[in-house]
Parts: structure tokens; C-alpha cells; sequence
């Protein structure tokens, strides 16, 4: 799609849960592109909308807010965009509110709010369908001449009633320009803007927004000073002034903008909304089950647990299907190829397998973000992280910690996509920090390889089923102090309270749904995509250089009864042990000889990190039985159980005992050796600061933890 | 006066006062919970916490220790006013 940036641009800004961006989609048809905001991991949607009349224009879907005040990374944003603060962004020329019919007051006081802004404005009265079935009857024409003549619109995205009179709105809106009435402030407080307002030009040379000034006078935080770069000791006294006075005027300069806006929208609104229920009787009446003290974490259990068998069991097979897809690829190419072992080996090992390396987490991302797309929706997803709250709070985490969390113990990559349902930033990076630490499916081959291999044999199936419930716990041991620490001492985030709404209950839309799944599996290709291919092809490339083309005849003339396959795996393990991965390997060693890691262990950890699993094959090339051995080999076993050291104080001693098999698995459990998941965890945290941090984190802790199993237990057995 | 959190499942209160430095009671007064207000705690959930309070036509949940700053007068019966008469 070409670039909307001859079109002129429109806002469309409203409250959560008010359908919104069912209207987006709506109006857009889906042709929209997302991004990211220049240094915020605020997504930015925007699209073509086609109004009629050869009028066209850009549609940008800013995230859903209450106030104005700048309290949350969101808030600060949209105040940005509609200010013109944002770098490479142009301002809009005309804003959509979209409001609940059903709930016109609280609606309209971000309405009120912008109004402050001096943009042209039209207001979508979304949800008319629902307001009727209610029994509310609202006069749009005298709203409208009430506010000042902008155009009002009632509408029902969801059925798609309306559309086509909102499109004629916003054409309308750009050709007058009609702006909102803006509110009449007491004296006192206009007053007190101006005081401000003087004070910002003779200090920085700016004429700030009306909107601004409010910003100044009302929040506590300090991001609008900060964006006119006006100092705390230039504005400290003249602000702390203006609120003097506003408080001599009777009111609380915290309280009094929600006070005076929502005194004036109930003169606005008397008379326009008449008729009507309490409130929507129905949710109520599924929220009496829903949230019944026995039945509401029952029927959540059995959601969740669902929703886990899906994205574990249920996403095997297209996963399969993926893998067999690049198995057959490399079964064509490498044929082909044959003349050329680098290139062949390149494409094969290192192209073919970098896209599937990518490609092989779409189904689990697909299915999540198709029940993610249907919980919050539907409005579940509020309850389900009001039921879970408490278990949450109390390590600076939210009830909305938990679908994450759970998806985790699938795999952390949709684990970490799906932390962008929680909109505190503080609990989403600290809950981004823990889904790491869970233990996901690729780290069971690893399990099981050893337990099958080691513990079973020597301690029986008991201990086997012992050991393998520990170590998928031993990840949540550390992930909820890791959570605890963050959001107490580490992160300097301002928390969000956590007020959530819980919405009315609602059908999902399937296109909703369904462009919300296909949304975030293309932009985890574009950006995590790419980074994980890069590592496919680096680790490829260091397992593959330096090539020594003679070793095959060299192992032949030394050992000429050996069979030509016997010949290709040692040439192989040869091939592993004299690359740069190898010698890397060799080098670093000694860091891990505490863990009692050999070279093949620490080539093993080093080579799977483009995924865990891959150690389970390095081991089998590493130990000549070829890198088609699985986690079942009863060759790899034997290989690995008849390995001994061979040098070094523990020479003629088995490499893998019980203390290094167990110091290896904990190792696993606990390290980010995970190219994907730090490559999501730096697209999710917007930038890869915090994928460092977790990185560096989790690999020492996983190697402290490590050489303590491995030193106490080697003293113990 | 008692605090919000003190309510009783299905009892009615209105708002006397609320502390508009802390930005729970900021993010509150945005979704027009403003002192006169009457408003309903309509259940806890199942740990006890969260609660969830019904004020001008909505639902919202709010921690306990995040709810100790707002202080309601409890009316025993009081029905919640209809969105007609709040606005």
C-alpha cells in the first residue's frame, strides 16, 4: 500500500470498550498498516478511509483512554499526536470521538477535554443499538447544536449501521472545520492559565496550547513541562501560584477539572438522553455466575485450561506440518546442490531452517491471539483478571499477568506477545520479564532426553516424574521474587492504579478477531522474524566455519573398516569440534567446568540458541550418531552414558553423572539461551535494553544455580 | 462514614470524600466518580479482592488497598440512580 501522507489525517479517540476499533475497521475496509511510536511500544493504526465524494483520508486509531492527564505511556501519546509532538507525525486536522450511547456522560468528558485542543471535532454516538434496546432515547440534533454545531452520529459498528453517516461526517468536519463549544471556565482558574501561560513564554519562547496549561496546572505528572522543556525550577513557583488560586476559588486544583467538566456535560446532556434501564440488567445477570465465589473460578479454570490445551496440544500439529514443509524444502534443495556442500549447507541448515525457525511459532500465536481476540471481546478478559488479581498484586504484577504467564509454559514467544493486554507498563515489562523464566515446551526434549537417559534408569519412574514436575516448577520459584524485585526496586515506572472497567458483556466480531490475530503473527514476522533468521544464520555459519573439506578422507585412511555413513558422522563430530562454535566452545568451557560441563555440553548450550531444542541434535552430532537424533535415541543415550572424561582430575569418570545431568537440567530451566525469545522480548520492550537485561540475568543465574546443584550434589553421590 | 472497602456486598453508598492526590482517585474522578455520588459495591471477588463498584452506569473493579482513600456514608437501600437522573 502507498503512503497516506498526501491524505489529510483524522483522529479517531474514544474511551476503551467503546468499539472502536470494530468503527476502524469499519470505516478502513482493513487497508492499515501498523507501527510503532518513535521510542513508546504504543502501536500506531492507521488507514485509508474513503468518505465519499472524492474525499479521502488518513485514519489514525489512537489507543483508548479516559482523561486527558497523562498518567500512562497511552495517555501521553494521543496528547502527543493531537498536540503535534510527535516526531515524523503530522497533527490531525479533525478529531473522531467515539463514544458509548449507553454511557453519554462518562463518554463525553474526553470530548470535553479535547475540545481544549482547537481541533475540528465530530462525535460517533457508537453502541446505538444497545442504547435502544435500553430504552434511551438521545436527540443528536440537539446535542449537536449544543456543542456548537459539530456533527453527532449514532451508530452500531457492529452491525455496521451508520458507517456510511460517519464517513459524510468526517467529510463535513474537514470542509467547515467546526469546532466543539469549548466549556466556560471560572474566572479564577482562566486566570491562573494565564499566569502560567506567561510565565512558559517568557521562559522558554513558546506559546503553549490551552490544552497544555491545563496539563501543567492539573497533573501531577510532569510530562507537559517536560515536553515544552521548561524546567522545575523556572516553573515550580509560578505553578504551585496558580494552584493557590484555584484553591482560593474553592476547589482542589486535583479534582478540579473532572468537577467542572462533568458539571458543565450535565447541563449539555439535560434533556438529550431520555428513557432508559439502570444499566445493562443482562451482564449483571452473567456476571451473578461468572463471578460466583465457587462456579466464577470454576468455569475460569476450565477456560484457561482450554485455552492451554490449544496453544500446547492443539498448535502441534500445524507446527508439524511447518516442520515437515522445511524438511521437504531441504530434501529438494539439498539434491541439488550437491556440488556445492557450503551452499549447499547454507541454504539447507541455514536459510531453509532460519524461516522455519520463525514460522514454526505462527500456530501457537494464531490460536493464542484468537482467544485473546474472543476474551477481550467478549468482555471476559476483565473478569478473568478480576478474579485472578489477588493472586498477582502482591509481587507488583496484575490479574492480567495470567494469561501470559499460563502461555508461557507453551512457549514464551506468544507469552510475550500476549503481554500487551495488560495496560499498566510497569506490571506488563515485569510480567514480559517472568514468561521467560516458565517452563516451555522446548525445553521438555531436554527433560526428557536426561531422565530418560540418567535418572530413570538409575533411580526408577518414580524420581524420572519427580524430577521432570521440579523442573517445570523451579522456573515459577524464581520468576515471582525476580517480578517482586523488579516492580519494587528495579523499574522507575510510574505504577498504574489498577481500575479496570469491567465492560458489558458482547458478541466478538470474527473479523475483529480474526484481523487481530493476523495483525500480530505479521508483526511478530516483520521484526522478531527477521532478528531470528539473522541468529539461525549466524549460529549456522559459526557451527559451519572454518570447513575442513579433508576430514572425511582423514578419518577413512585412519580407520579404513569403517562403513561410509560411520565415516560422514565422524566427519561431522570433527567438523563440530574444529569450527568456531567448537572452539568457542572449548574456550569458555572452563566458565561452565563448575556446572561439570564438558566442550560437547557447552557446544550443545551454545549451538541451540537459536532454539533449546537444537542441543538435543548438536549432542548427536557431537557424538557422531548423526543430527537427526531425538530426545528417544536409545543411541544417543548409550553415547552419552558411556561418555567419560578425558582429561582433567575426573578423568575416566562418566561426564554425565546425576550431579551434572541435574545441574544441566537446571541450567535449562532457569538460562534464556533463546534467540526467539529475546528477539520478542526487544520487539515487546521497544528497544533491546531489557531483552540485555534478561538475558544476562537469567544466563547467570542459570549458571550460579547450576554450580550449586552440581557442587553439592557431586559431595553428596 | 466507613471506607468503600468496608461496603457489604450489594450495599449502596454515596461518596462523601475522596483524595484527589493519589491516581487511583484521579483515574476515578475521569470515570465520573466524583463526592455525591451514589454508588453500589456489587461483589468481591473470589479472594476477597478485587471489588466491584457500580457508579453512574458502569462497573469497575478496584483493589482494596486502592479503594481505602474513598469514604462513602452507607444507605442501606438506596438504589442506584438511574443514568437519567445522574446525568
Amino acid at each position: 500500500m502507498s503512503s497516506l501522507r498526501h491524505l489529510p489525517m483524522v483522529a479517531l479517540v474514544g474511551n476503551p470498550n467503546t468499539g472502536k476499533s470494530t468503527l476502524f475497521n469499519a470505516l478502513t475496509g482493513l487497508r492499515q498498516r501498523v507501527g510503532n511510536y518513535p521510542g513508546v511500544t504504543v502501536a500506531r493504526k492507521s488507514g485509508q478511509c474513503d468518505c465519499g465524494e472524492g474525499v479521502k483520508v488518513e485514519l489514525i486509531d489512537l489507543p483508548g483512554l479516559y482523561s486527558l492527564s497523562a498518567a500512562s505511556p497511552d495517555e501521553q501519546i494521543v496528547i502527543d499526536v493531537l498536540s503535534g509532538h510527535v516526531a515524523q507525525e503530522r497533527r490531525p486536522e479533525a478529531i473522531v470521538v467515539v463514544a458509548d450511547a449507553t454511557n453519554l456522560l462518562r463518554n463525553l468528558f474526553i470530548a470535553s477535554q479535547l475540545a481544549e485542543l482547537g481541533l475540528p471535532m465530530a462525535i460517533v454516538l457508537n453502541q446505538a443499538d444497545v442504547a435502544e434496546k435500553q430504552g434511551l432515547k438521545i436527540d443528536t440534533d440537539l446535542l449537536s447544536k449544543r456543542l456548537g454545531g459539530i456533527p453527532v452520529v449514532l451508530t452500531s459498528a457492529w452491525k455496521g449501521e451508520g458507517i456510511s453517516q460517519v464517513r459524510k461526517a468526517i467529510a463535513t468536519v474537514l470542509k467547515q472545520k467546526t469546532l466543539m463549544t469549548q466549556m466556560v471556565w471560572p474566572v479564577e482558574l482562566k486566570e491562573a492559565f494565564g499566569k502560567i501561560a506567561e510565565k512558559v513564554q517568557t521562559d522558554t519562547r513558546q506559546t503553549p496550547l490551552v490544552a497544555s496549561l491545563q496539563r501543567l496546572l492539573f497533573d501531577t505528572a510532569p510530562n507537559a513541562a517536560e515536553r515544552l522543556h521548561w524546567p522545575i525550577h523556572q516553573r515550580e513557583g509560578v505553578i504551585r501560584e496558580a494552584r493557590d488560586q484555584v484553591r482560593r476559588a474553592g476547589y482542589n486544583p486535583l479534582a478540579a477539572e473532572p468537577l467542572i467538566h462533568y458539571a458543565h456535560l450535565r447541563k449539555i446532556l439535560d434533556g438529550v438522553v431520555s428513557g432508559g434501564l439502570a444499566r445493562a440488567l443482562r451482564s449483571a445477570a452473567v456476571d451473578r455466575i461468572l463471578l460466583h465465589r465457587v462456579a466464577g473460578p470454576f468455569i475460569f479454570t476450565s477456560i484457561m485450561l482450554g485455552l492451554f490445551a490449544s496453544v500446547f496440544w492443539l498448535a502441534k500439529f500445524p507446527m508439524e506440518w511447518i516442520q515437515a514443509g522445511v524438511d521437504a524444502l531441504k530434501g529438494v534443495a539439498a539434491p541439488a546442490l550437491v556440488q556445492y556442500p557450503m551452499l549447499q549447507s547454507l541454504i539447507a541448515d541455514g536459510v531453509i531452517a532460519g524461516v522455519g525457525a520463525f514460522l514454526v511459532f505462527l500456530p501457537q500465536i494464531l490460536i493464542l491471539f484468537f482467544f485473546i481476540g474472543i476474551l477481550e471481546d467478549s468482555g471476559y478478559m476483565a473478569r478473568a483478571a478480576f478474579i485472578m488479581d489477588r493472586l498477582f498484586s502482591w509481587c507488583g504484577l496484575n490479574g492480567k499477568s495470567f494469561v501470559p504467564l499460563l502461555s508461557g509454559f507453551a512457549c514464551a514467544i506468544p507469552g510475550l506477545l500476549s503481554t500487551r493486554t495488560i495496560e499498566d507498563p510497569k506490571a506488563r515489562l515485569a510480567t514480559a520479564f517472568a514468561v521467560p523464566f516458565m517452563s516451555c515446551s522446548a525445553r521438555f526434549p531436554v527433560y526428557a532426553l536426561m531422565c530418560a537417559a540418567f535418572i530413570g534408569p538409575l533411580y526408577g519412574p518414580g524420581w524420572e516424574s519427580i524430577v521432570m514436575v521440579g523442573m517445570h516448577l523451579i522456573g515459577l520459584l524464581f520468576a515471582v521474587p525476580t517480578a517482586f524485585v523488579l516492580t519494587r526496586f528495579v523499574l522507575r515506572i510510574r505504577p498504574q492504579p489498577f481500575v479496570l472497567e469491567l465492560p458489558r458483556y458482547q458478541l466478538p466480531k470474527p473479523r475483529d478477531v480474526l484481523w487481530r490475530m493476523w495483525q500480530n503473527a505479521a508483526e511478530f514476522i516483520s521484526k522478531a522474524g527477521t532478528v531470528i533468521f539473522a541468529i539461525t544464520i549466524i549460529v549456522w555459519a559459526l557451527c559451519y566455519f572454518p570447513q575442513n573439506t579433508q576430514l572425511a578422507d582423514k578419518i577413512r585412511a585412519e580407520n579404513p573398516t569403517l562403513s561410509a555413513n560411520e565415516v560422514q558422522l565422524r566427519a561431522q563430530a570433527a567438523g563440530i569440534e574444529q569450527s568456531w562454535m567448537g572452539r568457542f566452545g572449548k574456550a569458555v568451557q572452563p566458565i561452565f567446568d563448575p556446572c561439570g560441563f564438558d566442550w560437547k555440553i557447552t557446544v550443545g548450550v551454545l549451538a541451540s540458541f537459536p532454539a533449546r531444542e537444537v542441543i538435543v541434535s548438536t549432542l548427536g552430532i557431537t557424538y557422531s550418531i548423526g543430527q537427526d537424533a531425538e530426545a528417544d535415541s536409545q543411541d544417543l543415550r548409550q553415547a552419552m552414558q558411556q561418555a567419560k572424561w578425558t582429561e582433567g582430575e575426573r578423568v575416566g569418570k562418566p561426564i554425565f553423572s546425576l550431579a551434572a545431568v541435574l545441574a544441566l537440567m537446571v541450567f535449562f530451566a532457569l538460562c534464556s539461551q533463546c534467540g526467539p525469545t529475546i528477539a520478542t522480548l526487544a520487539q515487546e520492550s521497544g528497544g533491546w535494553k531489557w531483552a540485555a537485561a534478561s538475558f544476562f540475568y537469567m544466563t547467570f543465574l542459570a549458571w550460579v544455580m547450576a554450580v550449586i546443584v552440581y557442587q553439592v550434589v557431586i559431595r553428596l553421590t | 462514614m466507613t471506607p468503600l472497602s468496608q461496603l457489604l456486598p450489594g450495599q449502596y453508598g454515596k461518596l462523601v470524600s475522596l483524595s484527589p492526590e493519589r491516581a487511583v482517585d484521579q483515574r476515578l474522578m475521569a470515570l465520573g466518580l466524583l463526592p455525591g455520588m451514589v454508588l453500589k459495591l456489587v461483589r468481591r471477588a473470589p479472594l476477597g479482592d478485587p471489588i466491584a463498584v457500580e457508579f453512574g452506569g458502569q462497573t469497575v473493579s478496584l483493589r482494596m488497598a486502592e479503594a481505602e482513600s474513598l469514604w462513602v456514608d452507607v444507605a442501606a437501600d438506596c438504589p442506584i440512580q438511574k443514568p437519567k437522573s445522574t446525568l
